[in-house]
């Protein structure tokens, strides 16, 4: 494996996840480990059973809520230093959710960041992408193939709002499929609240304090979308709820509806259809083809790690195309694409 | 094209009958005869001839959007849709020129089909310039109707009843008028709402109609013995043959025209005299009884058919029902009147290439249950009831038709490669290979795409994502572990599979999770198979 300028790379691939020894700690891993840098609160990067964790201040209450109040999380502001062993650290936004971090570790002048999951493009429900120069990029790859390059949030968000009217006038509850974190509320503070009456998820509702304490434009009056909240959303409402809920006695309550998933892999027709979905909204929150090349670009990084999806195209591309030292961090099916329904 | 485009993305995003029916209904209601006559075309199935090499297509696109070759190839395997595919990759391109909306006659008839006359070189400026013209969707559709294989959700009957809801005549009668070869003019579209004869009305087939599968327990439910017609099941092809005048027209239910491909056939039906339109099978026959299956596939896709190929694979037509009878439509006629009119006519016609599916005389179920398990011996799928009070029907209508086939063979199989699939399984893996054990090792015996559920897709996907030990290209090679119950309808010797082996439609069962690999099935015991079959 072709790594950074040393001998020892700082940052590399265990069985436990990205290890860097010269600070004797793991970026998101994925067994136990004493010490975790955790860049956002989703399950495929946040696990429980750390002894210790570390993450973004802004992240603090919603990695909480998900590993459990109990466990010794502690907070860091963006940008801040901080030395762990021999290295220095700092969380810089990440733009994939609220307090989501990119984590960058220097040793002796070196730079190295792990983007965790980012995108670049506008979302008013949390902190904009930060580009961060290093030596050492190591980026995520979930939609990296040219095929993905998303549209202006805007129009997506002006979409949603006329397929919510036009279900309205045929009479028919509008159901909009989101992950429970992080999509949710940013589909909450984008669409139109004027339509009509909202319901909310059990596993979308727990989350919205924390973006309303972080003064996120969540709206007001959202409703529970459960049986005593029924009557008021049949016909009329727009429901954001978890994929998970399709086809289930809960989702039943609401008929009719129409049934709508907010999603970057919504630009493949395949995957909407499969899904039996009405209608697919082409909204990510990670980083499209395009905005993984940027970014590497802002970057400065002679040397590109890349975890997650479609790595071995873009290992390659950036190899041939960009001349730049490109690798795949994890062995090629430790970590396989997920499917659409992981999107997180 | 903007209206077809419109119209395609509509019917490709609704799930609901009714919203497409609308959909139809729209679009041909305002719609140009011109635009009408080629949206039927599509919407029915039917495809341009390619009018350029797919890989020159392919080679075009990436170097128009400017990526190099191998990862337009990875996109592909990742959207399992290469049109769609290269409209994505297109839309990304900066373009200076304004898009216009041009007639989709005028793209089929003015872009599409000249392209085909063009060499090389011109061929990619032209269709460079044409997508300089195109947004996104539109592009998608011109892409589909180059790359062929426009499908899109709607079956010809919903189209069929859009159509007839315009030109306010029965679903029925709408499905026979553009039923045949369609011929994508403004004359034939005009002729749809106004019946008129035009010249090939001669050679129009009428809908087929189809049966239902039957199983032991809806079987149970069905009433005496004696209101049903009971007769085999047959292993061919199912055909309609015309005979009007002196002309004979053999089609197929894909509504395929075979005349070409049983010469001795038509050769028999030309010398009957009078007219008449007869239901049956197509069948590879061997002095008393059906050839196997695949001996008829030697027989299609022939321009010409050698007398050779007329000795080595004799063939007959299998008459089943009579629809159409000196000029009259006897379609509403019982089945029981159908059957006898068509056996008088029948006493006068003695030739090897013709014969009349005999009626099974049961006196009860149970002797109906114990020829059924004959089926394979006799080289027959199973046992077709038909009620005799029931009439022709158009199409697929429950309750009067039933095939209740012999139950398939079935071996348990290991699942050993996968392969990504396409349309609405693309991203997943959804294409397997499955083997037996040869001794130590194992052997590929089937593919098999179909037959587990949505959800197990998805827990399969998962399964070999994480258990690929290697690939070959898009193939994976997967840990031997899983093993599937794997059906199939026939078995034959084969030299071009490396089992010695070939199956025919094979499909996935259930996954035997209860199963280990040492239990799984093997070559012997496959083979042991053939002799129940031959």
């Amino acid at each position: 494996m072709l790594i950074g300028s040393n001998q020892q790379p700082l940052i590399k691939w265990t069985t436990r996840g990205l290890y860097c020894e010269k600070g004797d700690f793991y970026i998101d891993p994925c067994r136990r480990v004493d010490r975790a840098l955790i860049t956002h609160a989703h399950s495929d990067h946040a696990r429980v059973g750390m002894k210790s964790y570390l993450t973004a201040d802004a992240g603090v209450g919603i990695l909480k809520e998900r590993i459990g109040i109990d466990s010794s999380i502690s907070g860091i502001p963006f940008g801040k230093h901080q030395r762990i062993g021999g290295v220095i650290v700092s969380f810089h936004p990440a733009g994939h959710l609220l307090g989501s971090a990119q984590i960058r570790v220097e040793h002796r002048g070196e730079v190295w960041v792990v983007t965790g999951d980012y995108k670049i493009t506008h979302d008013i429900s949390c902190e904009a992408f930060e580009p961060v120069r290093c030596h050492n990029l190591i980026t995520e790859a979930t939609f990296a193939l040219p095929v993905y390059s998303w549209p202006d949030s805007q129009l997506v968000f002006e979409q949603i709002n006329q397929w919510w009217l036009n279900n309205q006038a045929e009479g028919r509850c509008s159901v909009l499929f989101a992950y429970a974190l992080g999509k949710a509320q940013r589909l909450l503070c984008g669409i139109d609240h004027s339509i009509g009456p909202i319901g909310v998820h059990g596993a979308v509702e727990k989350m919205l304090p924390y973006y309303r304490k972080a003064g996120r434009a969540i709206p007001e009056g959202l409703l529970k979308a459960n049986a005593e909240n029924k009557e008021k959303l049949k016909g009329v409402g727009l429901i954001i709820a978890p994929g998970s809920v399709q086809n289930t006695p809960w989702l039943r309550k609401f008929a009719p509806y129409s049934l709508a998933f907010a999603s970057g892999w919504m630009a493949i027709r395949g995957a909407r259809r499969r899904r039996a979905l009405d209608r697919g909204f082409v909204i990510s929150d990670h980083v499209d083809w395009k905005g993984i090349l940027n970014t590497v670009d802002n970057s400065g990084a002679e040397c590109v790690g890349v975890t997650h999806g479609y790595a071995d195209a873009l290992v390659r591309w950036l190899g041939e195309e960009r001349g730049l030292r490109a690798y795949e961090v994890s062995p090629k099916y430790a970590k396989d694409r997920p499917g659409e329904e992981a999107e997180k | 094209m903007k209206g077809f485009s419109e119209l395609y993305l509509s019917l490709d995003a609704s799930n609901r009958k009714n919203e497409k029916l609308a959909a139809l209904r729209n679009y041909f209601s305002v719609v140009p005869p011109e635009d009408g006559a080629w949206a039927v075309f599509f919407l029915t199935g039917n495809r341009l001839k390619r009018p350029i090499r797919m890989t020159d297509f392919r080679k075009w696109a990436g170097l128009a959007c400017g990526q190099p070759a191998w990862l337009v190839d990875e996109c592909y395997n990742h959207v399992g849709d290469l049109a769609e595919t290269l409209a994505l990759l297109l839309s990304e391109r900066k373009r200076s020129i304004q898009i216009q909306d041009r007639p989709l006659h005028q793209v089929v008839q003015e872009d599409i089909i000249p392209l085909r006359d063009l060499g090389l070189e011109e061929q990619r400026e032209r269709l460079e310039s044409i997508w300089e013209h195109l947004d996104g969707s539109s592009c998608f559709i011109f892409n589909k109707l180059i790359t062929g294989g426009f499908r899109v959700g709607v079956s010809q009957s919903l189209v069929a009843a859009a159509l007839a809801e315009l030109a306010n005549v029965e679903p029925a009668i709408m499905a026979h008028r553009m039923m045949g070869i369609w011929k994508p003019t403004p004359c034939a579209y005009k002729a749809l709402f106004t019946g008129a004869h035009s010249e090939d009305q001669s050679a129009k087939p009428y809908p087929f109609c189809l049966s239902y599968p039957l199983d032991e327990i809806a079987r149970s439910r069905l009433d005496t013995i004696s209101n049903w017609q009971v007769e085999w099941k047959w292993d061919g092809i199912r055909a309609q043959l015309i005979k009007r005048g002196n002309e004979v027209i053999l089609w197929s239910r894909g509504e395929e025209m075979l005349t070409d491909q049983f010469p001795e056939i038509v050769e028999e039906a030309a010398s009957w005299s009078g007219s008449i339109v007869l239901d049956g099978e197509l069948l590879a026959w061997d002095h008393d009884s059906p050839a196997p299956f695949s001996e008829l596939q030697r027989r299609l896709g022939r321009k010409n058919v050698s007398v050779k190929m007329r000795n080595d694979v004799p063939v007959l037509f299998m008459s089943y029902d009579l629809l159409e009878f000196d000029g009259v439509d006897f379609r509403n006629k019982s089945t029981q009147e159908r059957r006898s009119i068509l056996q008088s006519w029948s006493s006068g016609i003695s030739s090897r290439y013709f014969g009349i599916s005999p009626l099974i005389d049961a006196c009860s179920w149970e002797v109906v249950l114990r020829l059924r398990e004959e089926s394979r011996r006799r080289r027959v799928e199973g046992i077709m009831l038909k009620r005799k009070e029931a009439p022709y029907h158009s199409g697929r209508k429950k309750g009067d038709w039933w095939k209740w086939k012999v139950a398939p063979y079935t071996i348990d199989a290991i699942m050993i490669y996968a392969q990504l699939g396409h349309g609405r399984r693309a991203g997943l893996y959804t294409d397997y290979t499955f083997a037996v054990w040869n001794e130590d090792s194992l052997v590929p015996i089937a593919k098999a795409y179909s037959g587990l559920s949505d959800l197990d897709i998805r827990k399969v996907d998962r399964w070999i994502r994480q258990n690929t030990t290697d690939s070959h290209g898009p193939v994976r090679v997967l840990e031997p572990k899983q093993v599937f119950e794997i059906a199939f309808e026939g078995i034959n010797e084969s030299k071009r599979h490396k089992s010695g082996i070939a199956v025919r439609f094979p499909r996935i069962i259930r996954w035997r999770k209860d199963k280990l690999p040492k239990d799984a099935d093997s070559l012997k015991m496959v083979r042991s198979l053939l002799a129940v079959d031959s």
